[in-house]
C-alpha cells in the first residue's frame, strides 16, 4: 500500500502534456496516464480514438469506455520593459470521450466515439495589454466517428470510419489597441457561432509480429470548420461612419482542424507494458484566421503554423488483480512559428507529465483514473502580424508562461 | 498509517499548487524597478494645458486619464509612487458652466461623410456640458494643471476665485479645484508636501500670442516687468518669466522634493501654425480661378502705384498656373497709407483711392516664411462680411465691395491670422529666453530635465518612430496632435512621459518601465455634430 501511495506521488508531481495549437490530447483515461500513447495498445475501446484496427484484437464482445477530465490551463504574461502584466483566469475546459466497440464475428468489430480533440478556452482580463488580439476565446469541436475494424491475419488488421464534427466558437476582443468610441470604452467584437459542422475520416492499421508486440498506424484527416453567416457583435465604436456600425451582423470563417498521423509501438513482457507514439500534426493548414464581416469590414490575423511532432512514452504495470497502474511522458513541440505567439493559442514547446491507475470493481467494470501536468518552458514571444488602425504593422509580445493540469475520472466495461 | 497518508495527501496538494505557472523573473517582485534617488509617494504635476491633459480644444475625463502626468504616476507606482488625482471633469464632452451658462466650448471630433472620407474637425454636440465651475471640488489634487495658465498666473493670488471667472480675472479651470479665492497654484501644490514634482510652464508666455497671430504685445520689445498689466495676447518678459519660474522652483524645492522639468517647444513644430500653406490660392479652385484675370488687372494699377512710392517688392499677382500666395496684411512694413492714397487718386478718384490706400497700406503677398495659423484656413477666400458692410457704407457698389472683401485675396489677412516673421522672432527670442532660464535652473538645482522641444521639433521634422509607424505633427493624421491643433493626443502624452521618464532615470537613477506610445489612442472619430 506504501508502494502504492508513492508511486501516485511519484506519477502526481511529474509532468503530464497537452498538444500544440488548439489540440487538445485527452482522448481516454487509460491511454492519458501512458503520456497519451495508444495507437499500438490493445487495452480498451479508447482504441476507436487511437487506432481502430486494433478494436478487432479485444479479448471481449463488448467495449466501452467512458471518461471526462477537466482542465485547468493557467498563461501568465509579463512585459519587463513596459511593466505590463497578467494573467488567465484559470478555465476549466471538460474534454469527454466515450467509446464501444462489439465483436461481430472473428474478424469483424465496429464501434463508436464520441470525443473532443480540439478545443481552446482562453480568458483574459477585459481590456488587457493583448486585448486587441484576444479578450476570451472558447472553441470544441465534437466528433462523432463511427468504425469498423477487420482482421486481415492474427498478424494484421485494418480499420477506419467516417467522422462527423459538430463546433462552435465564441470569440471576443478589442478592434485595436486604441480605437474608442467618446467615453473612452474600448471598441470590440464578439463573434459567435455553433452548430458548424462538416465530415472527415480515420484510417488505421495494426501489424503484430508477435503475441506481445504491436505496431500502430492511424491517420485522422483534416478537416475545416466553415463557419457561415455566424453572429458577429459590434460594440462600443464610435459614431462615425469611418468605422463599423455598432450592432450584430453576419460573419464567415474557416478554421482548420488539422490531420495527424500517428505510428507507435507497444510491447507487452510479463505485468508490464510499454508503449510508443510519434504523432506528426499537419498544422501547416492553419495560414490565417480570416474574418469577413456582415457589414463590410474585415479582420485578418496570420497565423502561419508549421507542422508538429510529439513524442510520446507510456508504461502499465499491473499491480496487482485489481489495480493497475500507468505513467507516462511526452514532449509537445509548439507548431507556432516564432513571430506568431499570439495570446488565444499562447503555446509553446511542452513536457508533459502523465499518470493514473485503474481500479477493477469488478472483472467487468473498472474504474480509470489519469492526471497530467503540463509544463511549458517560459517564453519570450511576440506577435508580429497585427494591424494596428491605420494599417501599420504592428507587434505585441512579452514573457509567457503556461500550464495545464487535468485530473480525469472514467469507466471501462467488458463482457 | 493515518497520518503518513496526510503528509502524502500535503505533499500531492502542493505539488497541484507548483503547477501554477510563475516567472523566473516576475517583474511585481521588489528590485525590479526602482525610484533611484527620487522619492515618487507624493508626485505634483504643475503646469498649463498640457499637464492637465487639455485636448481637442477641451478638457475632459479621457484626455485627463491620458494627461503625461497621469501616465507618469502609473509607472511611479512601479516603485514606490502613491495615488495620483486629478481635479476630474463631469463628463467626455467638454466645456463648461459658469452658473448655467455654458462659458466654454465643446471638444472637437473628427467628422467623416457617408463614404466614410474626413470632412474636418467639428465641435461635438452629441451632448451637453455638465462641469459646472461653481461647483468646487473637495480636496487638493496631485495634478494641478490649468489649462490656459501662464508662468505668473501660478503664483498669482486669486486665479481660482470663482467670481472673478466672468469678468475675465480668475481661470475658470482653477476655480474648480482652487483651495480658497486667494489661493495661487503655487501655494496649493505646496501644501500637499510633494516628495516629486514634474513643472511644464510658459507655453502660453508664448503661444496665446502665437495661435492670435501675434495680435497682443511683446513685453520684451519694450520692457513691461509688470505682469498685472499683460494683455491676454501679450509675450511674457523674460525676466519676469525668469523670476517667477524661479520662485516656483524654489517653493517646490525648499523641503527637498526633487522634480523634472520640461521645457518650451517652437510654434513651428504645432500643426496650428504649419497646416494651413502660405500659398493656398489654387487656379483649379471654381471659385478663385477663373477670378485670377480680373483680379490682376486691378492689382496691376496698385502695383504701378507700389512702384511709384519706392516698394515695389510689395506687388501683387496671381499665377494662372500654380497655386498664389495669400494677401496679408504686415504690420511690420511701413504705412504707405498716405503715399498710396496720394498716387492712386488720379486714377480712383479720391473715395477708392482712399479705400485703397488704406488697404494695402501694408498688405504684401505671403511668403514662406509666413505662419498661417489654423483658423485662417476656414475664411480665407470667403467674404469677409464685415469689411464688405463697411464698404457698402462708404458708399461702394454691392459689386465693388464683394470684390475688395475677399479675405486673403483682395482684402488682405488681418493680423490675427498670420505670425509674419517679425512676430515668429519676438516668439522665437522669447522662447531662447525661457527655456535658457528652465535648463539653467535644472542644472543650478540638480533637476530633471526633459528636452520636449526637441522631441516636438523631431515629430515636425521626419516623425518620431513607434511600433506600427511614425508620431508625426501633420494634422489630424499625424498622431501627435489633437483636433484643436495645438494641444497633444493620448499618443504625444505618452511619448512625453518616456521623455520625463527617460531625464529621471539620467538624472535620478531611478529605473521604471516605459510606455508604448502606440497602445495610446490619437483622435477620436464621432458624427454627433450640428
Amino acid at each position: 500500500m506504501r508502494k502504492l501511495l508513492l508511486f501516485i506521488l511519484f506519477v502526481s508531481v511529474t509532468l503530464v502534456t497537452y498538444a500544440g495549437g488548439y489540440r487538445v490530447s485527452v482522448q481516454g483515461q487509460r491511454a492519458v496516464a501512458m503520456g497519451h500513447t495508444g495507437v499500438a495498445v490493445v487495452n480498451s475501446a479508447e482504441l476507436v480514438f487511437f487506432n481502430p484496427a486494433g478494436l478487432v484484437y479485444l479479448e471481449n464482445k463488448l467495449n466501452v469506455s467512458v471518461g471526462a477530465s477537466g482542465i485547468f490551463t493557467n498563461v501568465i504574461y509579463q512585459n519587463q520593459g513596459l511593466g505590463t502584466s497578467s494573467e488567465t483566469d484559470s478555465s476549466v475546459g471538460t474534454p469527454l470521450s466515450l467509446y464501444g466497440s462489439y465483436k461481430v464475428n472473428d474478424w469483424m468489430s465496429i464501434g463508436l466515439g464520441v470525443y473532443t480533440p480540439f478545443g481552446s478556452e482562453v480568458e483574459w482580463p477585459t481590456d488587457w495589454a493583448g486585448s486587441h488580439l484576444v479578450n476570451n476565446i472558447e472553441l470544441a469541436a465534437i466528433y462523432i466517428q463511427p468504425v469498423v475494424s477487420f482482421k486481415i491475419s492474427d498478424h494484421f488488421s485494418i480499420g477506419g470510419g467516417p467522422i462527423y464534427v459538430t463546433g462552435s466558437v465564441n470569440f471576443n476582443r478589442n478592434a485595436s489597441r486604441t480605437t474608442t468610441d467618446l467615453e473612452g470604452n474600448r471598441s470590440n467584437i464578439t463573434v459567435d457561432d455553433s452548430g458548424v459542422t462538416n465530415w472527415g475520416w480515420s484510417i488505421g492499421a495494426m501489424f503484430n509480429p508477435t503475441e506481445d508486440f504491436h505496431i500502430g498506424f492511424n491517420y485522422r484527416s483534416e478537416i475545416i470548420m466553415e463557419v457561415e453567416g455566424g453572429e458577429a457583435t459590434f460594440s462600443n465604436f464610435p459614431n462615425s461612419p469611418a468605422t463599423p456600425a455598432n450592432g450584430t451582423t453576419t460573419f464567415n470563417a474557416e478554421l482548420p482542424l488539422p490531420a495527424e498521423l500517428t505510428i507507435g509501438l507497444s510491447y507487452e513482457y510479463e505485468k508490464w507494458v510499454f508503449a510508443f507514439d510519434y504523432n506528426r500534426q499537419f498544422w501547416d493548414v492553419y495560414k490565417s484566421l480570416d474574418l469577413t464581416f456582415g457589414n463590410g469590414s474585415n479582420s485578418v490575423n496570420p497565423r502561419n503554423y508549421k507542422n508538429s511532432s510529439v513524442y510520446r512514452l507510456g508504461l502499465q504495470y499491473q499491480a496487482t488483480d485489481k489495480i493497475t497502474l500507468r505513467a507516462g511522458y511526452y514532449r509537445d513541440e509548439t507548431p507556432v512559428q516564432p513571430g506568431y505567439f499570439a495570446p488565444e493559442t499562447p503555446r509553446n514547446d511542452s513536457d508533459g507529465f502523465t499518470g493514473g491507475l485503474s481500479f477493477a470493481v469488478t472483472p467487468k467494470l473498472a474504474i480509470d483514473a489519469s492526471f497530467f501536468y503540463l509544463r511549458f518552458e517560459e517564453v519570450d514571444a511576440s506577435y508580429d502580424f497585427g494591424t494596428n488602425s491605420t494599417g501599420g504593422r504592428e507587434s505585441f509580445g512579452g514573457t509567457y508562461k503556461s500550464s495545464a493540469f487535468a485530473p480525469g475520472l472514467g469507466l471501462t466495461y467488458k463482457m | 498509517m493515518m497520518r503518513k497518508n496526510i503528509k502524502y495527501l500535503a505533499i500531492l496538494a502542493l505539488g497541484i499548487i507548483a503547477c501554477e505557472p510563475e516567472f523566473d523573473n516576475p517583474i511585481d517582485e521588489a528590485g525590479t524597478y526602482t525610484s533611484g534617488e527620487a522619492d515618487f509617494s507624493t508626485y505634483v504635476a504643475l503646469g498649463n494645458s498640457l499637464t492637465a491633459g487639455f485636448a481637442d480644444g477641451a478638457l475632459y475625463i479621457t484626455g485627463q486619464e491620458n494627461s503625461y502626468p497621469n501616465i507618469v504616476s502609473k509607472q511611479f507606482a512601479f516603485a514606490g509612487g502613491g495615488d495620483f488625482t486629478q481635479p476630474l471633469m463631469s463628463d467626455n464632452t467638454g466645456g463648461a458652466l459658469l452658473g448655467g451658462t455654458q462659458i466654454l466650448d465643446n471638444r472637437f471630433v473628427l467628422v467623416f461623410d457617408a463614404d466614410g472620407n474626413p470632412v474636418g474637425p467639428s465641435v461635438y454636440t452629441g451632448a451637453a456640458p455638465t462641469t459646472e465651475i461653481t461647483s468646487s471640488l473637495d480636496g487638493s489634487f496631485n495634478n494641478m494643471g490649468v489649462p490656459g495658465a501662464k508662468s505668473f498666473h501660478l503664483a498669482a493670488p486669486g486665479y481660482g476665485n470663482v467670481a472673478g471667472v466672468a469678468g475675465g480675472l480668475a481661470n475658470p479651470y482653477y476655480a474648480r479645484f482652487a483651495s480658497s479665492t486667494t489661493a495661487t497654484v503655487i501655494g496649493d501644490a505646496v501644501a500637499q508636501n510633494p516628495t516629486f514634482f514634474s513643472l511644464w510652464i510658459g507655453n502660453n508666455d508664448i503661444l496665446s500670442y502665437a495661435t492670435s497671430g501675434g495680435v497682443g504685445a511683446d513685453n520684451n520689445e519694450v520692457p513691461n516687468l509688470d505682469p498685472t498689466s499683460y494683455g491676454s495676447n501679450d509675450i511674457t518678459n523674460t525676466t519676469v518669466f525668469a523670476g517667477v519660474y524661479s520662485q516656483l522652483i524654489d517653493a517646490l524645492t525648499a523641503k527637498g522634493a526633487k522634480g523634472v522639468l520640461l521645457n518650451l517647444p517652437s510654434v513651428t513644430s504645432i500643426p496650428f501654425f504649419t497646416t494651413v500653406p502660405y500659398a493656398p490660392l489654387s487656379p483649379l479652385n471654381p471659385d478663385f480661378g477663373p477670378q485670377i484675370p480680373t483680379l490682376n488687372a486691378t492689382y496691376a494699377g496698385l502695383n504701378l502705384a507700389f512702384a511709384g512710392i519706392g516698394v515695389p517688392e510689395r506687388a501683387i499677382e496671381f499665377s494662372a498656373t500654380g497655386a498664389s500666395a495669400v494677401v496679408i496684411k504686415d504690420e511690420s512694413l511701413d504705412d504707405k497709407t498716405a503715399q498710396l492714397t496720394a498716387a492712386l487718386t488720379p486714377t480712383f478718384g479720391a473715395l477708392k483711392a482712399a479705400l485703397f490706400g488704406a488697404q494695402y497700406g501694408q498688405a504684401r503677398q505671403a511668403t514662406a516664411d509666413d505662419l498661417l495659423v489654423l483658423t485662417s484656413s476656414s475664411i480665407i477666400g470667403k467674404l469677409n462680411e464685415a469689411r464688405f458692410a463697411e464698404l457698402v457704407g462708404l458708399g461702394l457698389s454691392q459689386e465693388e465691395a464683394g470684390q475688395l472683401a475677399v479675405n486673403g485675396v483682395s482684402f488682405p489677412l488681418e493680423d490675427k491670422y498670420v505670425l509674419t516673421p517679425a512676430e515668429q522672432t519676438a516668439i522665437e527670442n522669447a522662447r531662447t529666453g525661457f527655456n535658457a532660464t528652465i535648463a539653467g535652473l535644472a542644472t543650478a538645482k540638480g533637476l530633471a530635465f526633459y528636452d520636449a522641444a526637441a522631441d516636438l521639433a523631431q515629430a515636425a521634422n521626419g516623425g518620431i518612430p513607434i511600433d506600427g509607424g511614425a508620431i508625426t505633427s501633420e494634422f489630424v493624421t499625424g498622431g501627435g496632435f489633437s483636433l484643436d491643433g495645438v494641444h497633444p493626443t493620448p499618443r504625444a502624452h505618452a511619448l512625453i512621459t518616456n521623455g520625463v521618464l527617460d531625464a529621471i532615470k539620467a538624472t535620478y537613477g531611478a529605473n521604471l518601465p516605459r510606455v508604448n506610445p502606440a497602445d495610446y489612442g490619437t483622435i477620436t472619430l464621432n458624427n454627433d455634430v450640428n
